[in-house]
Formats: structure tokens, sequence, C-alpha cells
């Protein structure tokens, strides 16, 4: 197992002039960091910065370090970071084995071999051929999960990713989420509105004010 | 690097070609042009073209043509929008957009002359029962004198057009929720889309309108068919004089081109004025409040007028393929005695060359369109610089110079430039004449969806390690494969329908069906234009077909990505 952290260190973001948040967080390998907040306090613009995606209208100083190094003004593929959006986002034009080897870093060996062992980590074996429109909504949020996994990420963002699913599969995929990615030892960022989300992520919780 | 070049090239590429057309035709206009020995300037030009007989009948039937095609065209449009119900004849009509599109204007001219002619078709059905007719009658009906025949030509052409933009404008508008709100306060259906959606939706088509106006004003291979003959449109005639061997005409044809432009845009300002006009009365037949009277006749004529067009422009071309099969056919029988393949076969050895041409020209500049506009729509997602609204209207309206400026206008000017900067006519710079067309359309066709893809999907490909050219190449190109090949087809279906550029800038040598086609509406050889037009009608539907087919073929197996993304 490695070791990764994720550092943000005064963090600063502002639109228009008006400061829409301000952060400071370290995240060791396998914690969970929730940001709650009300719609429009600036979590998915927070996460937008990590990624590498924050739109030209925002200010923001600071930096965010992974493992050391200092990303903060690394392009997005460079990074070393994952995400998990709230819909799945499965490619509609590959297969589900198409969307797992996506991601997949050049040099990994032996790729049939590694797609058809995350699809029997999710009981999805055998489904490498299916259309990804075929599948069910829960057995797409897991080929998601999985897709992530797979393209080694050092630290995994996620930005309200249960909030779609219903109440029944929202509780499975919770832990199925979080225990992998305590088990791939990736420090992690959730953001959410859901404070079940944030007691069952167990880790520190940060409200964000407006 | 490339990329962020797109833009420019773009712009430049579509206004420096007609600045220096337009210089070209202005100078000569004046009696300059050092290569034909006018050194100096002049009005002699002028005097020569206001001594032509019958250049204010020319200049009223342009001018009035084009005006009066706008008009018709646009109101058939919005009546039926209006009165459409989703009912399956409304859904039929919405599905035969593309097709009707995608015929060219020489074709859809040729198919509504066989049509109306006096020995056409709709004469043989009703001779001699209703008419008593035994032999054609003797009647100007095509090609008559006040041009009616070349608006209804324009029109069926110029409703596909309009509709197709209003309803890639109307999603933004809502219209369900306008209309029920209007309704909930009484309003019959039609009367309420005619009075909340409507004002909505013209500033959106206006600029479309105005292409309608300017190409209506300046058409010339419509005009070559169905337009007046003793005088022929004012387009006609410049295309005469500068063709005659007689070079020094070409002063003469430089005034009159100066001269089109001034009646296109007299044309649009008259049109503004009526636009202020129409709005100021609208205002008031909206704030009237009147909601039920005239419901019935609305929704009538929306559907009716539309049906008579789309009916027209697809038994036209019906007749055309009727009479390219066509053995001996008597008057009034509505059928040959016989069908026949001689025409075709008699016109297959002069029909690869051009048939390969046009391929090639389509392609060439469809191609450089394509990726054109794919790098600059590429760029503005990379840079994040989404047009903003003042700078989306002044980019979107340089991408309508080309279609609002007429041709003849700074096409042979454009010639004239290329004659002294050396080049000669060739297949090359036929290209560079149909890009100036095919560019815009093909940038109006593909924008909107590839500015409208969800960006997450473009975000997730780099999370997952892809660089920004992977993910063009890896997730963006094939999520818009169907768009992107519509809009190729749009592009081939402009290049193939063009005959002025083809003209000019291959100076009758570089022979397209198109130019082809049009060059038989003198001869009257009625079974040969039927096999011309019939080609010239189905090249641009061979690629519709495969836009439409190929998406399909490749995704049979991904219910994903049926449906547009
Ligand atoms: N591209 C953008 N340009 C300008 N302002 C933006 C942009 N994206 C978001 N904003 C604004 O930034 C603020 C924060 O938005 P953000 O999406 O981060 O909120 P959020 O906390 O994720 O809300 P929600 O819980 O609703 O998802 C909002 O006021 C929003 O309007
Ligand atoms: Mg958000």
């Amino acid at each position: 197992m490695t070791h990764h952290h994720l550092e943000i260190d005064s963090l600063r973001i502002a639109l228009d002039g008006n400061v829409l948040l301000e952060l400071d967080a370290h995240i060791g390998p396998g914690e969970i960091l929730t940001v709650m907040g009300p719609s429009g306090s600036g979590k998915s613009t927070l996460l937008a910065w990590l990624a590498g995606f924050l739109a030209g209208d925002f200010e923001a100083s600071g930096h965010a370090h992974l493992d050391g190094r200092d990303i903060t003004h690394l392009p997005a593929e460079q990074r070393g970071i994952g995400l998990l959006f709230q819909d799945p986002l499965l490619f509609p034009h590959l297969s589900v084995a198409g969307n797992l080897r996506f991601g997949m870093p050049r040099a990994t060996r032996d790729k049939p071999r590694q797609v058809e062992t995350a699809l029997e980590q999710i009981g999805l074996a055998g489904f490498g051929d299916r259309d990804p429109a075929t599948l069910s909504g829960g057995q797409k949020a897991r080929v998601a999960l999985m897709r992530l996994l797979l393209s080694r990420p050092c630290a995994v963002l996620l930005d309200e990713p249960f909030s779609k699913l219903d109440t029944h599969l929202r509780q499975e995929m919770r832990q199925l989420v979080f225990t992998q990615l305590r088990q791939a030892g990736l420090p992690s960022l959730l953001v959410t509105h859901d404070r079940d989300d944030a007691a069952s992520a167990g880790g520190k919780v940060i409200e964000l004010t407006h | 690097m490339m990329l962020r070049l797109a833009p420019a090239l773009i712009v430049t590429l579509l206004v420096a070609p007609i600045l220096a057309g337009l210089a070209m035709a202005v100078l000569p206009a004046f009696g300059y042009l050092p290569a034909l020995g006018g050194t100096e300037f002049s009005l002699a030009p002028w005097r020569d073209l206001f001594a032509q007989p019958g250049l204010a009948r020319s200049v009223t039937v342009s001018f009035v043509s084009g005006l009066a095609t706008t008009v018709v065209s646009l109101t058939v449009v919005l009546l039926f929008l209006a009165s459409a119900s989703g009912s399956r004849l409304d859904r039929w009509i919405r599905r035969m957009v593309s097709p009707l599109l995608s015929i060219p204007h020489a074709a859809a001219a040729f198919g509504l002359a066989f049509l109306i002619a006096p020995s056409g078709l709709i004469s043989r059905l009703i001779s001699p029962g209703l008419t008593g007719w035994e032999r054609p009658p003797d009647a100007l009906i095509v090609q008559d004198p006040w041009g009616l025949s070349l608006m209804a030509g324009l029109v069926i052409k110029e409703i596909p057009f309009l509709l197709l933009m209003s309803l890639a404008a109307l999603p933004q508008l809502d219209p369900e929720r306008r209309v029920a709100m209007a309704r909930s306060l009484g309003y019959r259906p039609t009367i309420a889309w005619l009075k909340v959606v409507a004002p909505a939706l013209y500033p959106l088509i206006r600029l479309p309108v105005y292409a309608v106006i300017a190409y209506a004003t300046a058409v010339v291979d419509v005009a070559l068919i169905l337009g007046p003959t003793l005088p022929p449109t004012l387009s006609v005639s410049i295309l005469a004089w500068f063709n005659d061997p007689d070079l020094s005409r070409r002063f003469m044809a430089s005034a009159g081109a100066v001269l089109q432009l001034g009646i296109t845009a007299a044309a649009l300002v008259v049109w503004w004025c009526l636009e202020r006009g129409v709005a100021c009365l609208g205002r008031r037949w909206v704030a009237r409040g009147g909601r039920q009277r005239g419901e019935q006749p609305l929704r009538l004529a929306g559907k009716g007028l539309i049906l008579i067009a789309t009916l027209t422009a697809f038994v036209g071309i019906g007749s055309l393929a009727l009479n390219s099969v066509a053995g001996f056919w008597r008057f009034p029988d509505a059928l040959p005695q016989g069908f026949t393949a001689t025409h075709w076969i008699r016109a297959l050895p002069s029909l690869t060359g051009p048939v390969a041409s046009t391929v090639i020209i389509a392609a060439a500049s469809t191609l450089i369109a394509l990726a054109l506009t794919l790098a600059a729509l590429e760029n503005e997602q990379r840079t994040g610089r989404h047009p903003a609204q003042g700078r989306l209207l002044s980019a979107l309206g340089l991408l309508y110079l080309p279609l609002i400026v007429p041709q003849i206008a700074f096409l042979f000017g454009l010639v004239v430039v290329m004659e002294s900067l050396g080049s000669r006519p060739n297949h090359g710079l036929v290209i560079f004449g149909h890009l100036l067309f095919v560019l815009p359309y093909v940038f109006l066709s593909l924008s909107e969806s590839y500015r409208r893809l969800d960006p997450r999907w473009s975000q997730l490909g780099r999370t997952l390690g892809s660089s920004p050219n992977a993910v063009f190449w890896r997730v963006r190109l094939p999520l818009l494969l169907a768009p992107i090949l519509t809009a190729c087809a749009v592009g081939l279906a402009v290049s193939i329908g063009q005959y002025l550029p083809t003209q000019l800038l291959g100076a009758g040598r570089v022979p397209t069906v198109t130019t082809e086609a049009v060059a038989l509406a003198s001869g009257g050889n009625r079974r040969a234009i039927g096999v011309w037009a019939m080609v010239q009608a189905s090249l641009p539907l061979v690629g519709f077909i495969i836009a439409v087919g190929l998406p399909r073929l490749l995704w049979a197996k991904r219910r994903g990505m049926r449906g547009s993304p």
C-alpha cells in the first residue's frame, strides 16, 4: 500500500473580488475529508481548483501539494487526481471494458486480466463486452468507481457522488466507495449536502459558510 | 498553437476575399482597371449601364422578388410553427426539412419548371379534362416577365432553410411553457404561439432572414432557370456582361455588380423598416388581447401552405425523375408511353467528369471547413473563452458575411484579383471559392452541439490521464460523431449546389454537375435536364444518408449513442 497525502495551503478563491472560500487542509493516506456547505458556497469550485479546471472567472491563491509535489499549476492530466461525479458518466461509445481501460496508465501490464479482476470485485464478472447503457444505475456507479481506481490516482475528489442514488443503493455504494478508497490508501475529499455521507465517511468535516 | 490561430484564420479567410473582391468590383465600376487599359477614373461604365435597355425592369424584378420571397417564406414558416401541434403531419414535415434543404437550388428550380410549365405535369393532369387543351398552351408560365415562377422556386427552397434555423433556435425559448402560460389565460394555441413565441424567436433568426433576402435579390442559377429572360434579372445580366467576349464590357459589369450590392442593401433597409412597422403593429395586436378570433384560418394556413410547398418540391423532383426515364410522351398524357434508360446511357460518358469534379471539390472544401471549424471550437473550449454576448454577435455576423454580401457583387472582383495574382482557373481556386460558403454553414451547423457537450466528459477524460489532444480524439470526436457528420453533409450539399463560384473562379473550365445542369436550362432538352438535375439532387442526398447511417452502423451496440449527445 502506498502512502499518499494531499495538502491544501492557504487557499483563497474569489469571484468578482468577493472571497468565495478560504481553506487549509491536510488529508493523509486513506483519510476522507468531508466538506459541507449550502448551495453556492463554492464546494464544486474547490474541487475544480484541485482538479485543474477552475474557470477563468475565479481568482485563486494558495497551493496544493500532492505527496510533496506542488500541483497548483500542473495541467489536470498530470496531477494524479481522480474525480467521481454525481453521475457515473460512463463513456457511451465504449464498452464496459473500454471504459475501465480508458484511464489505465500506458505501462499497465496485462490489461485484460486487470479489467476482469476489477469486474469480479464489483460483482460484474463477464460484463466487459456490455454496452454501458444496458447496466442498472448501481452497476454503472460501480463501474465508474473501478474506472477511477484503475487509473491509479494519488488522490480522489468526490462531488456528491451518492446524491442521485436511491436510499438503499446509496448505503451500499457508500460502503463500497469508502472501503475501496481506504484500502487503496488514497487521500479523498468528499463534497456533500448529506450528513449521513459525512458520518459514513468517518473523517474530519469542514463546513463552508457563505 | 495551430488551434489558437484558427479563429483568426477563419475570419481572414472569410473577410479578406470579400473585401478584396468588393474593391475590385468598385474600382473598375469607375473605370479603373489597368489590366484592361482603364487607368483613369470615369463614369463611363455607369453611363453604359444605365443605357442598357430594360435595366429598370431588371432592377425591379431583382428587388421585388428578393423581398417577396422572404415575406412569403417567413410567413409560411412562422404560421406552420404556430399551428404545429405535434401531429403526424407536423412530424413528417419536420423530418423532411433536411432532405429538402439538401436539394440544390437548381434541381428544385428545374423540378418546379417541369411541374408548372405549359406542357408540365400539372397541365397534363388537368388536360384535356378541365382545360380542353389538346396541345400545350402558348403561355409564359415559367420565366414569366414578373418573376413569379422565380419567386415560387426560391420560396420552396428558403422555407426549409428558415424552418431549420427556427427549429434550432426554438429550444432555448422554451416555447411549450410560454404557450401553456398564454393558453391558461384563454388564448387559442396558434394565436398564443404567434403572440408569445414569435416575437422572441424573430431576433434569433434575423441573420438567416437577412441571408435569404441577400440570396434572393442576387441569385443567378435559379434566375437562369425560372427567371424572366427579356430582360433577365440584374444578376443574370451582370454575368452575361462579364462573360462577354468584348472585355471592355467588364467595366459595365462591375458597375452592375456595385448596383446589385446597392439593391441588396436597399432591400435589407426596406426589410428593416418593415421589421419596425410589423413590430409596432404586432405590439398593438398583442396588447389588444384578442385570444380566439382567427385561430381556425391561421391554423389552416399554417398547415396548408407548408404542405403545398413541400409537396411541390417533392413532386417536382419526381417529375425530373420521370422525365429522365421517359420514352415518347404525348401531350396531354399524364404518363409517358414507355420508359427507357437511353437518356441515362447517353449522358453517362459526359457525366463522369463533372461528377468526379463535383465530388472532389465538395469533399475538399468540406474537409477544410471541418478542420477549421473543429480547430476554432476546440480552441474555444480549451481557452475557456466562451463567446461573450457582444463578441458572439460580431463573430456570428462575420460568419454570415459571405451569405449576406451578394455573391455576384464580390466574386468576380475576386476573379480579377486572382487573375492579377497570376492564378489560373483550376480546381484549387474553385475549392477556395466554395470554402467561403461551405465554412459558414459547417460552422453554424456544428457549433451548437459542440458547445453544448457536457464539459464533464472532457474533465473526466483529463482526470483519467488523457492530454487535451487525447481527449479531443478519444472523447469529443466520438461523442460528437453524429453532429460532425451532419455538418459534413450540410457542407457537401452547399458545395454541390454552388453555381456562381464554380462558374467564375473556374472560368467555365471546371465543369460540375451544377454548372452543366444549369447550362442545359436554355436548351430545353427535358430528358437531359431530367438526368442531370436528378444527379445533382441525389449527390447531396448520399451525404445525408451516410451522415444518418454511419453512426447507426458504428454504434449499433451502443444504445447511449443513439439520439443526440
Ligand atoms: N464558471 C463560473 N463562472 C462564474 N461563476 C461561477 C461559475 N461556476 C460557478 N460559479 C458561481 O460560484 C459560486 C459557487 O458555485 P459552486 O458550484 O462551487 O457551488 P456549490 O457549493 O458546489 O453549490 P451546489 O451545492 O449547488 O453544487 C456560485 O455563486 C456560482 O454561481
Ligand atoms: Mg456543486
